[in-house]
């Protein structure tokens, strides 16, 4: 049941997404938003492929497996806190590599670090997680319904 | 960082092992150094804990009781190194039981998670952070069970997860009550700010939920049903893993809660404690005597081991605690050897059913002693180590002064005794039932060597328990007067 | 006001074992979810009410005496994600066993303990 509307919608809305689900993560930074609000939208848009049309169209705009992405996510998190461990003495301290902090305690340069990237990891751990049920779950019913027409 | 290491490697082994999904024999590689790191990095943590006393370290550098710390204290070092030691045996058994590449990709990394959650709950100081690694094993052990995907998994795991789901809300509306009734969360700062408050109404209330929620984590008495519909159904190595330590986490949970946190002495939950481990104990044995296979006798005995571990918690004297830690420490190993040894006895006989095995004895003679061991430790069965830790239990009922325990000790141990006798005679003694040269296989070495370890370990700590004993009781002083764990946490911030 | 949560607490408690009690898969959870929802207005409750105050302050600005207590904030957000998983999951996995055992029933989920098997 592919319906016109919704897939071309869809062509033009899943940029969009993404874009915002990148906007939202960047925002949380300093404000709400974040890695986990920004991988679910990101995972909202291949669910709306999927809607439109169909798992495989959806996994193929995915390029990597879910569990994959998950891992890479994970990995990313591990990355920040043994980054922190080795630099401080703390794991999961915060390292920000192109800060500096004048005199008077001011911070000055890229507030760039660590943090950013569990950040990250965050994201792409929702995204995985998500797209992989997600997937899973539409395998089950697709399957179920080539059974019902036999 | 040293304890952080223990979260950071098995969790790094999951995503290597997941980057090399397609592959099983990478993953297994993986995996096994994983593992094996994983136990070097253990017998340095107990080292340490040994040498120098508990020591604590902080997450980010926030100090505690603001930020989350870790802790390894002679409890938690030993749960940690019994951890690696099974994480390495069942992980070996696990290369000639986990066979079925596509079906079974999943099981290498979520057995990974799970160890990192076993880890992070047995390590952590905080009782929040305790929530959050019960749900990485919960997580990882949905997943584990429903690895393979056949029907009986399916319906294993809907009983798990529903009732587990229960537990896990419990858990956390416990720490929500606690939290309001005290603001703190460090189980260390708690300690000191529920000093002389243990008899007021929202502390009562936060610790009857908590025991209901680390009690159906722990398959106590009125809520353990999920355990015996359970695990049986999922691979062999999935079994030994969650009987050996999953179970052993809602034990850890409850030990350390109620002598760290709560002071239980001369309030109802000694009452309502030692009430449901004797229930426990009992149901859990009888239980046992009415099951038709070999994994489903051994769910119920692991219902009635946690009886007996929660009964030395109940009583509470230095003599049960020692002895509740001692039985914990070596059920470890009991239960991973007789799950594994369930596993290998199917593969020569062709089934774990009652009806539909036999004669292993008089074919594999060597191996039968591989299980007869330790379901003779199981039992209480001297010299074995089962037997010193129902001694001690025994000894200290009796220095309370209570015949009823002693006896519940003894009867149930007998009973015990009866269900392994059940085991032996229907699928090691009696004739199988198409012949016994039905069993022709050779056990792989993948099977062969953790059993053997596992029952060596067994033997060992039955011949020389002295030391073992002796060390069971400086834990058991730490837990009951623990002004070393607080100092470590609130004092010595690294 | 915390009279008024305790109250929704206990009408989510109760309304989400009712559900449970149906003894089918599907409102079990519908009915965990509810009591789920119901722990977290226990911390909620717990971290005390506070009208109007925010959780956070920028770094340099020294009104500490008018926040509200984050810590509850943080904790529920952690339980909502954790219990978000759990019901994903838990969803998966019901909608996996109605598929392959072809019922709702527990009672007549029997695969795992079979009902016949008795003393053999």
């Amino acid at each position: 049941m592919k319906s016109l509307i919704l897939s071309t919608c869809t062509r033009m809305l899943m940029p969009l997404i993404l874009i915002l689900s990148v906007f939202v993560f960047w925002r949380g930074h300093n404000e709400p938003g974040g890695g986990f609000i920004g991988g679910l939208l990101a995972a909202t848009a291949f669910a709306l492929v999927e809607k439109a049309e169909g798992l495989e169209a959806a996994k193929r705009a995915l390029r990597f497996r879910p569990q994959s992405i998950a891992a890479f996510g994970l990995g990313c998190a591990l990355v920040s806190g043994v980054w922190g461990g080795l630099q401080y003495g703390y794991f999961l301290k915060g390292v920000w590599p192109f800060i500096t902090i004048d005199a008077e305690g001011n911070k000055h340069g890229l507030p760039f670090g660590s943090i950013f990237l569990f950040d990250l990891g965050v994201y792409f751990v929702v995204l995985g997680t998500v797209c992989g049920i997600l997937f899973a779950l539409e395998d089950v019913v697709s399957r179920e319904a080539d059974v019902e027409e036999d | 960082m040293l304890l952080f290491w223990a979260l950071v490697i098995p969790f790094g082994t999951a995503v290597l092992a997941l980057l090399a999904w397609r592959s099983l024999e990478m993953q297994r590689g993986i995996s096994l150094i994983g593992a094996l790191a994983l136990l070097v990095l253990t017998v340095r943590i107990a080292i340490r804990v040994a040498t120098e006393g508990p020591f604590a370290e902080q997450a980010g550098g926030w100090p505690a009781p603001y930020g989350i710390t870790l802790v390894a204290d002679g409890l938690s070092a030993v749960m940690v190194l019994l951890t690696g030691l099974v994480a390495v045996a069942v992980l070996i058994f696990s290369f000639a039981d986990v066979t079925e590449g596509e079906k079974h990709y999943g099981f290498y990394p979520l057995t990974h998670a799970l160890l990192a959650g076993i880890c992070g709950a047995f390590l952590t100081g905080d009782i929040f952070n305790m929530y959050v690694w019960f749900e990485v094993m919960l997580i990882a052990s949905f997943g584990l069970l429903v690895v393979g995907g056949g029907k009986a998994q399916l319906d294993g795991a809907i009983k798990y997860v529903g009732l587990n789901l229960i537990a896990t809300v419990a858990f956390i509306a416990g720490v929500g009550l606690l939290y309001g009734a005290t603001g703190a969360l460090n189980m260390a700062d708690l300690h000191g700010r529920l000093m002389g408050r243990g008899a007021e109404t929202p502390i009562l209330a936060s610790a009857a939920v908590l025991i209901f929620a680390f009690g159906s984590k722990a398959a106590l008495f009125p809520v353990f049903f999920w355990l015996p519909a359970s695990y049986h159904t999922p691979t062999f190595s999935t079994s030994a893993l969650f009987a050996a330590l999953l179970t052993k986490v809602g034990v850890y949970a409850l030990i350390r809660v109620f002598t760290l946190v709560y002071d239980i002495d001369g309030t109802p939950i000694a009452a309502l404690l030692l009430g449901t481990a004797v229930l426990t104990m009992a149901v859990g044995a009888l239980g046992a005597l009415s099951q038709g296979s070999i994994r489903r006798v051994l769910g119920y005995s692991i219902v009635s081991s946690i009886g007996y571990m929660i009964l030395g918690l109940a009583v509470a004297t230095p003599l049960a605690v020692t002895g509740a830690l001692f039985y914990l420490f070596q059920d470890v190993l009991v239960k991973a050897n007789l799950f594994l040894g369930a596993g290998a006895t199917k593969r020569l006989a062709g089934s774990e059913e009652f009806g539909k095995a036999g004669g292993i004895w008089r074919v594999r003679p060597w191996f039968s002693l591989l299980f007869l061991i330790p379901a003779l430790s199981l039992a209480g069965v001297p010299p074995f180590s089962g037997f010193w830790a129902k001694l001690l239990l025994a000894r200290a009922t009796i220095e309370i002064g209570s015949a009823g325990l002693t006896f519940m000790v003894l009867a149930v141990g007998f009973l015990t005794l009866f269900a392994m006798a059940r085991i032996w005679a229907a699928v090691f003694w009696s004739a199988h039932p198409e012949g016994d040269g039905a069993i022709t296989e050779r056990l792989p070495a993948a099977m062969l060597v953790p059993l053997l370890a596992l029952t060596g370990a067994i033997v060992y700590i039955g011949i020389d328990a002295g030391p073992m004993v002796a060390g069971a009781a400086a834990i058991a002083t730490g837990l009951i007067d623990p002004q070393a764990y607080v100092a470590a946490v609130l004092g010595g911030a690294e | 006001m915390e009279l008024l949560l305790a109250i929704l607490a206990g009408s989510l408690v109760a309304a989400g074992s009712y559900l449970m009690m149906s003894g089918k898969t599907l409102p079990y959870l519908f009915g965990l979810t509810m009591i789920s929802n119901a722990a977290n207005l226990i911390i909620f409750a717990s971290g005390r009410l506070t009208f109007g105050k925010p959780p956070l302050v920028p770094e340099h600005d020294k009104t500490i005496a008018d926040v509200s207590n984050a810590l509850p904030q943080a904790l529920i957000l952690t339980a909502i994600v954790i219990g978000f998983g759990l019901l994903v999951f838990a969803l998966t996995l019901s909608y996996r066993s109605y598929y392959v055992l072809k019922t709702i029933e527990m009672d007549d989920m029997r695969e795992a303990e079979p009902i016949a098997e008795g003393n053999s």
